[in-house]
């Protein structure tokens, strides 16, 4: 999948759970992206992120810690 | 086949009121009504029939024929029963001999001008003038053959079916009018016009379209579609046949009565075109379906229809139709028509290879929400219990996906609060992003007929829609906002709402969560969000935008009613949410005329969504990731369950184009027709190594396939359909498959190919299994819905007759939640290159793709896809109407012909898509929904100019297709 689609992607949740009150906001990503991106979805978006990451904003990137990754 | 009893089918002549119990006698029995009721439907009620002519239960009674006179004790003369409201005490006599002298006498001037060739005439059998002429017993006609409307050659008495009539030479009869043939469903024949008006009242009073008047009077009165000039095509007509259903005559007719001659059996079902989900009658002769009559006793319709479910039925005996399954090799070949056998062998197989090869996760299903419960359903099992993964979506996906997230979110359930019945009771709707009158026409005319009756209406859309303005509607308040700012014209809405005080404070804080509200009110009270700040940038007036609300919050019962302008957007689940906050504030959940309420598209897209085709929740709404439902199902079905959510439709064909996902099974879908960004569809497609289309035709997706499995229609199999009240409804086998199976066996022999060992042998079975499995289904049984006709989920133990309110004593969820709006631009925006904003629709004739619709005659009105344009945008660009022009966006480019509409705002330009050499989908882009993916169709920038032919992407396209569908001859 080309990782801009998945940045973009990520990026529009993130922008959502920003705007949420309270506190929690990185967990609240990464529950979204838990339970509705397929794993292989989730995994190319850890690579990217671990390979720098680019163009992911930062509430993005502070949800990869609470993503669930697959082991392949 | 099953016998369905059928309830009192008669008419009761005028229809029924509600009231305080009155007593009377007629002919000596005693009957009780309530109060406000006719006499005429006091006496059928009673089992006594008075003869009628100008009356109908679903019509206001009107006292024009005079067949219907009877005798009252200590009245004077003969009153009409069907005009004459029931007392207290009254005693009717209804035949004396004084009013059958008088019944008798009127049928005679009746008959005087009316042809007498019942023998040769299409309603013969089916004519209540003749049952008529029967009950007053008239056995003779005093009158002088003289002055007619039947005669087209005045000599006296020929009549319509004697040869002489169909010769073409002068017509010697100045009052003689030729039959209207013009609609391609229904004739008008004024020669058999006895002037009741029937149908005048159903255009008006059922319709809601005023198409119909009686022009002239006494003996010169006619029925008249539109000026004088019209005739039923040029009219402001819609074909929905109200009136054709009304008329006691022949002179309203179905064209197909005509040809194929009165029905002798009927099998009640579900309309399989929107989501209003309309009972009708299938009437036939043998397995030959001569017409669909709206079922009085179908609760979403109480006997109404629309063009599409009432005519449009001839796309199922087509010829384009495909009966033998399919395979070739690869889509470069042409297809072989091979057994059933060996197509599913050959299909299994390959599935098979690719799962081994590429992995379990490699291949996927797409189910239509087209498709019955029980369909679905088995194709979501055979995803999760025979490939393994959860890579299983809906059409649905590209709808109303966001609907299922907001939904949930704020009040727990994914689905619309109300019945239809509800918006008679509402005071002021709210329209959003929907076009009733095109897209849900039923309900638009119960929209309309509360509208009339005084309730009040505010449009949110950029085009001027019917509802906006058009016979006896004006809405209150046309917001005309730019696509893409549904947040902030809703959070607008809400932000005046709370902070002059307009909320409903109470409600509030018993049924909502509080610290929540306050969040929220907090958030929403901000200058940013008030109507002023955001004119700018939504282009509504902030005036305009305030009155709306007060009247919202102010004005009664408030019920929204929302369609795919709210959902199809970057922000569609938020705009969902946004809604949801301003039922709650204004504490419009819980009770009938209030609600939020979805308007689905297509026939079943609840169904599809409450079935479980969604890749991350089982049945129910049930996430996969949760081990109790899991256990539910892997013991039943005996298989584990992936525990992952699956790949959603666009995943699916990013995907494919990386490499991972090679294996489709696509039941009755068109994907690459009705998806956005074509060529990114079709790249996706081509990549696939198997890719099974199962559907009554070689759709677009088609061109892409390994495997054609032949589908069978909605009238050649049982199951059942859930409308977007929630009512579950059946469908009913009219006839055989002509394809030999019907898609939920074709789904089975798939899964017994690929080892399952699955042996339903009734669509009732797979219902027996929902029911078990999924406890808002609990109740549900085809031996339930025989008796009840329909429910509407959740059916359990806590509600054995289903729940036509939901939220009534506290929200699903508990406490409904407040959820913070904050509006964010799309990413889509205009620029020089592309300055327009191109939002799409449907229209009423067609239905999505056109696959159906296409194949019928419903193309008279709609033979083409067309971009509407604002007179300034098309002067502008030097753009006269009917001009070909090249519409082009950063996706892709297509051309089609313009037109030119005050409808439309400037800067925003419109077009539908139902045909495919137009592709409106080349145009459209791969932006979604944030929290669904759900693809931001309502807004492209797009240029609009001057074209000389088919973009060499159309010609590429067709060239293409052309090769795809050829079909190599049998082999021996
Ligand atoms: S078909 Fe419907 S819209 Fe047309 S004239 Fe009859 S009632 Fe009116
Ligand atoms: S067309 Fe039929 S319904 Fe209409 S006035 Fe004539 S007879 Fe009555
Ligand atoms: S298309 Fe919709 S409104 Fe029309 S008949 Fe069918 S269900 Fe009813
Ligand atoms: S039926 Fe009562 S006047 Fe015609």
């Amino acid at each position: 999948m080309q990782p801009d689609k998945l940045i973009m992607m990520a990026n529009q949740i993130a922008t959502f759970f920003q705007s949420q009150p309270g506190t929690g906001q990185a967990e609240s990503v990464a529950a979204h992206l838990n339970d509705f991106w397929e794993p292989r979805m989730r995994q190319q978006l850890a690579e990217y992120v671990a390979s720098g990451g680019p163009g992911l904003s930062p509430l993005a990137r502070d949800a990869i810690p609470h993503v669930r990754v697959p082991v392949e | 086949m099953k016998d369905f009893i059928l309830p009192d089918d008669r008419d009761m002549g005028t229809p029924a009121r509600t009231g305080a119990p009155v007593t009377l006698t007629i002919d000596g029995f005693e009957i009780t009504v309530p109060e406000g009721t006719s006499v005429m439907r006091a006496a059928a009620e009673a089992g006594l029939q008075i003869p009628k002519l100008c009356a109908s239960d679903n019509l206001e009674a009107y006292g024009s024929c005079r067949l219907c006179v009877v005798e009252i004790e200590g009245r004077r003369g003969t009153p009409a029963s069907c005009t004459t409201p029931v007392a207290e005490g009254m005693a009717v006599r209804t035949q004396t001999p004084r009013v059958k002298k008088i019944r008798k006498g009127v049928m005679e001037l009746y008959i005087s001008d009316h042809p007498l060739d019942c023998l040769t005439c299409a309603a013969n059998g089916d004519c209540e003038l003749q049952d008529m002429a029967g009950a007053v017993g008239l056995r003779d006609m005093r009158y002088e053959p003289g002055q007619n409307h039947y005669d087209p050659f005045g000599i006296g008495t020929l009549a319509q079916g004697d040869a002489r009539a169909r010769s073409t030479g002068d017509l010697g009869n100045p009052d003689y009018i030729p039959k209207d043939d013009s609609n391609p469903y229904f004739t008008y024949d004024p020669s058999k016009c006895i002037v009741c008006s029937r149908c005048v009242r159903a255009c008006e009073e059922v319709q809601g379209t005023f198409a119909l008047t009686i022009e002239g009077r006494g003996f010169d009165s006619r029925v008249s579609a539109g000026a004088a000039l019209d005739d039923f095509m040029s009219s402001d007509c819609v074909s929905c046949g109200a009136c054709v259903q009304a008329c006691p005559t022949a002179t309203l007719q179905e064209k197909s009565v005509t040809e194929l001659g009165t029905p002798d059996r009927s099998v009640i079902t579900t309309c399989a075109y929107c989501g209003v989900g309309c009972s009708f009658k299938a009437e036939l002769n043998g397995d030959e379906l001569v017409r669909m009559v709206p079922y009085k006793h179908g609760k979403a319709n109480r006997g109404h229809s629309c063009v599409k479910g009432r005519f449009a039925y001839g796309y199922a005996s087509h010829k384009d139709r495909i009966l033998s399954p399919m395979i070739r090799d690869s889509v470069d070949e042409p297809w072989q028509e091979v057994s059933w056998d060996e197509a599913l062998t050959f299909a299994a197989d390959r599935m098979r290879g690719l799962q081994e090869k590429y992995g379990k996760r490699s291949v996927g299903v797409i189910t239509s929400s087209r498709c019955t419960n029980e369909e679905t359903y088995l194709v979501q099992k055979l995803t999760r219990a025979v490939f393994g993964n959860n890579n299983t979506d809906t059409c649905a996906r590209v709808c109303h996906s966001p609907t299922g997230y907001g939904l949930g979110q704020t009040f727990g359930t994914s689905a619309g609060t109300q019945d239809f019945d509800s918006v008679a009771e509402t005071d002021v709707m709210l329209l959003i992003g929907a076009n009733p009158t095109d897209a849900h026409p039923v309900f638009a005319s119960r929209m309309k007929k509360r509208l009339r009756e005084g309730a009040k209406i505010i449009v949110i859309d950029p085009r001027r829609i019917d509802l906006v303005r058009s016979a006896h509607i004006e809405a209150s308040h046309h917001l005309a906002l730019r696509p893409g700012t549904n947040v902030a014209v809703v959070s607008a809405l809400a932000h005046v709402i709370v902070t002059e005080g307009l909320m409903d404070q109470e409600y509030i804080r018993a049924r909502c969560d509080w610290d929540e509200f306050q969040d929220y009110a907090e958030f929403i009270s901000d200058a940013r969000h008030s109507p002023e700040a955001t004119e700018a940038l939504t282009g509504v007036p902030a005036a305009e935008l305030r009155a709306a609300a007060r009247l919202f919050a102010t004005g009664g019962n408030g019920a929204i009613y929302y369609g795919l302008g709210v959902t199809e957007h970057s922000q569609g689940s938020t705009t969902v949410m946004g809604i949801a906050n301003l039922a709650m504030l204004t504490g419009n959940v819980g009770r009938n005329g209030v609600g939020v309420n979805p308007l689905r598209g297509q026939n079943n897209v609840q169904g599809a969504c409450d079935m479980g085709s969604f890749p991350h929740e089982l049945p129910g709404y049930r996430h996969v990731k949760n081990d109790d439902v899991r256990d539910i199902y892997e013991e039943i079905w005996g298989v584990p369950i992936d525990s992952e959510p699956g790949l959603r439709i666009p995943n699916m064909l990013d995907a494919a184009v990386a490499g991972t996902f090679k294996g489709l099974y696509c039941q009755g879908e068109d994907i690459l027709q009705s998806d956005p960004d074509t060529k990114h569809v079709a790249a996706g497609l081509a990549a696939m190594e198997c890719v099974i289309v199962h559907d009554l035709f070689l759709n677009e997706t088609a061109n892409y396939a390994h495997v054609f499995l032949p589908g069978s229609t909605f009238l050649e199999k049982d199951g059942t359909f859930t409308n977007a009240e929630r009512r579950i409804n059946r469908v009913r086998e009219v006839m055989k498959p002509l394809n030999g199976y019907a898609d939920w066996e074709v789904t089975q022999m798939l899964a017994q190919a690929m080892g399952a060992d699955w042996n339903y042998t009734h669509p009732s079975q797979i219902m027996d299994e929902i029911a078990a499995t999924t406890p808002s289904f609990a109740g549900v049984s085809y031996d339930m819905l025989e008796e009840k006709g329909s429910v509407q989920w959740p059916c359990n133990e806590d509600s054995p007759d289903g729940m036509p309110l939901m939220h009534v004593d506290g929200f699903m969820r508990g406490k409904g939640r407040f959820i913070v709006t904050e509006y964010v631009a799309t990413d889509e925006k205009t620029g020089p290159r592309f300055p327009l904003l191109l939002t799409t629709g449907r229209i009423l004739s067609q239905y999505n793709v056109g696959a159906q619709t296409r194949r019928t005659a419903n193309s008279e009105w709609h033979d083409q896809d067309l971009l509407e344009i604002h007179p300034n945008d098309a002067e502008l660009r030097g753009i006269t109407d009917g001009q070909w022009i090249k519409l082009a966006s950063r996706a892709g480019e297509t051309t089609l012909r313009a037109l030119i509409s005050e409808r439309m705002s400037p800067g925003v330009v419109y077009t539908t898509f139902h045909h495919p050499d137009t592709q409106a989908n080349v145009i459209t882009t791969d932006f979604s929904d944030w929290a669904t993916n759900c693809p931001e169709y309502k807004v492209t920038a797009v240029q609009v100019s001057h074209s000389n032919g088919p973009t060499d992407w159309q010609e590429e396209y067709s060239a293409q297709a052309a090769q795809a569908r050829r079909i190599l001859p049998a082999a021996e």
